[in-house]
């Protein structure tokens, strides 16, 4: 059986950076940062500029900021005036973290201080983790495989390749696939600093010496993947392909990496193997680098693995040095900001990385960003980590037109 | 308080809560069907929820099961208020 090739004509997402996949794009390779007193917001974020007020109040905050997003890659693959393919060949695959928990949070409250009856009707479709996925397939329609991935921080990159196999087998023409999460909650706020995952210093610096924890964040990005035939047939404007998905568990700890990396590794080699491209041939990679001691450790370990004597000639950049950890969503969001830094074939910077740390060695593009350099002048490749709690680890290899 | 509240407060009430549940103010009328504003059975079990707060009264599902209009909502409550 000949898998069908895949590739993305849309792209929406919502930041701590701003509205808009090219706003997170240009602010971060401009080394702009997202980041105020140590949390990353999508502070300009305003839930009726993208959907009825009907819809807003009918969503948690994860699932608004997934219309947002999925209304504007749906846009942006010229999908505005309505779908190109019959409703049943268009999935909708999303991930979180954690899903609707400023709904949970929030009725709890009126639970524990007015009694049960004062609970919202609303609550249980609000909470649901499979509550954006359901919202963006009642908003546009989508009645193909529809349903929500769940794998902590790696759920937006394990949603993106469910996505990628979907279509590769025929199961549907497009899926509007990617993640949200908004856990900037005062029990999600608490939860992640009493295990010691959050950053004292409020500081993002992934693969830097001082770095002390991540910075959380809040956001969404969404992706429209289309056959391949199908969107050419179309005359869809493609801006870039999804060649490959690895997919992978470290069955190590529930919340430490392998200290080497080694789930991790795997999961980049199987998506190269997958897209059929040798380690060589990367030009760029899209790291997890969290900023924590132990994720930024493991994965430069499992890239001097994968890559082996030209580890230190990939430019390897953490976008969560600019809007922080936004968890489940983070996946979909640096896939989106992968995809547009192939496109203008440069490598953004790892913000606030100066000082080396033992063994983290290789070209975390510190300062600002850098032109990737392509062997043959073909078009650049990049991988994009991502890596949970659970040792759940999703690598998704991507490739520029 | 029942004995206090007449039917332009009930109406009123029912009408702000169908708008900020996303109904369009220039279409909400007592004559306008609960489709026509797009108000759905989640809706109208917020909307529940508000009125027995409110005014101290118990509906239940089986209630609703002949409304087709907002005035015939509004109908309703008046008429369990004040009986």
């Amino acid at each position: 059986m000949t898998l069908r090739d895949v590739v993305i004509t849309g792209i929406g997402a919502v930041t701590p950076l701003g509205d808009g996949a090219r706003t997170l794009h240009e602010r971060w390779t401009a080394g702009n940062s997202g980041i105020r007193d140590g949390e990353a917001a999508c502070a300009q974020f305003e839930p009726t500029d993208h959907m009825s007020a009907k819809q807003a109040r009918r969503a948690d905050r994860s699932t608004q900021l997934a219309i947002a997003a999925g209304t504007e890659a749906l846009a942006d693959a010229g999908w505005d005036d309505g779908l190109p393919y019959d409703g049943e060949l268009v999935g909708c695959i999303l991930g979180t973290g954690i899903g609707g928990i400023e709904t949970i949070e929030n009725n709890h409250d009126q639970l524990r201080d007015e009694g049960a009856g004062s609970v919202s009707p609303l609550a249980v479709p609000l909470m649901m983790g499979n509550a954006a996925s359901a919202a963006l397939s009642l908003a546009h329609g989508l009645r193909g495989p529809v349903f929500s991935v769940v794998s902590a921080c790696a759920a937006g990159s394990h949603a993106i390749g469910t996505a990628l196999r979907m279509i590769q087998h025929g199961e549907a023409e497009a899926v509007v696939t990617g993640a949200a999460e908004a856990p900037l909650t005062p029990l999600s706020r608490a939860c992640f600093e009493k295990m010691g995952a959050i950053s004292p210093s409020g500081v993002s610096r992934p693969f830097d010496a001082r770095r002390d924890g991540f910075v959380m964040g809040e956001g969404s990005g969404v992706l429209v993947l289309e056959a391949g035939d199908a969107a050419r047939a179309r005359g869809a404007r493609i801006l870039g392909t999804l060649r490959g998905y690895g997919s992978t568990g470290d069955a190590h700890h529930i919340t430490a990496p392998h200290s080497e990396g080694r789930g991790g590794a795997r999961a980049m080699q199987v998506a190269l193997r997958d897209a059929g491209i040798d380690p060589e041939k990367v030009d760029y990679v899209n790291a997890h680098g969290t900023s924590t001691q132990l994720n930024d450790r493991a994965e430069t370990l499992a890239l001097k693995t994968v890559f082996g004597a030209v580890a230190d000639k990939i430019p390897v950049s953490s976008t969560k040095s600019a809007i922080g950890h936004l968890l489940g969503a983070a996946g979909a969001v640096e896939a989106v900001a992968t995809v547009l830094a192939l496109r203008d074939r440069v490598a953004p910077p790892t913000i606030n990385w100066e000082e080396a740390d033992e063994d983290l060695d290789l070209d975390y593009v510190p300062g600002s960003a850098r032109p990737l350099e392509m062997a043959n002048g073909r078009p650049p490749v990049a991988l994009s980590n991502s890596f949970g709690f659970g040792g759940h680890n999703a690598t998704l290899c991507l490739e520029a037109v | 308080m029942a004995t206090t509240t007449t039917p332009q407060d009930i109406e009123s009430t029912v009408v702000e809560n169908l708008v900020s549940f996303g109904a369009d103010p220039d279409v909400v009328s007592r004559d306008a069907t609960l489709e026509d504003i797009d108000v759905d059975s989640l809706d109208l079990v917020e909307l529940t929820q508000v009125i027995e707060e409110k005014y101290g009264i118990d509906l239940d599902g089986a209630d609703f099961k002949q409304i087709k209009t907002v005035g015939d909502v509004v109908d309703l409550v008046v008429e369990r208020v004040q009986g």
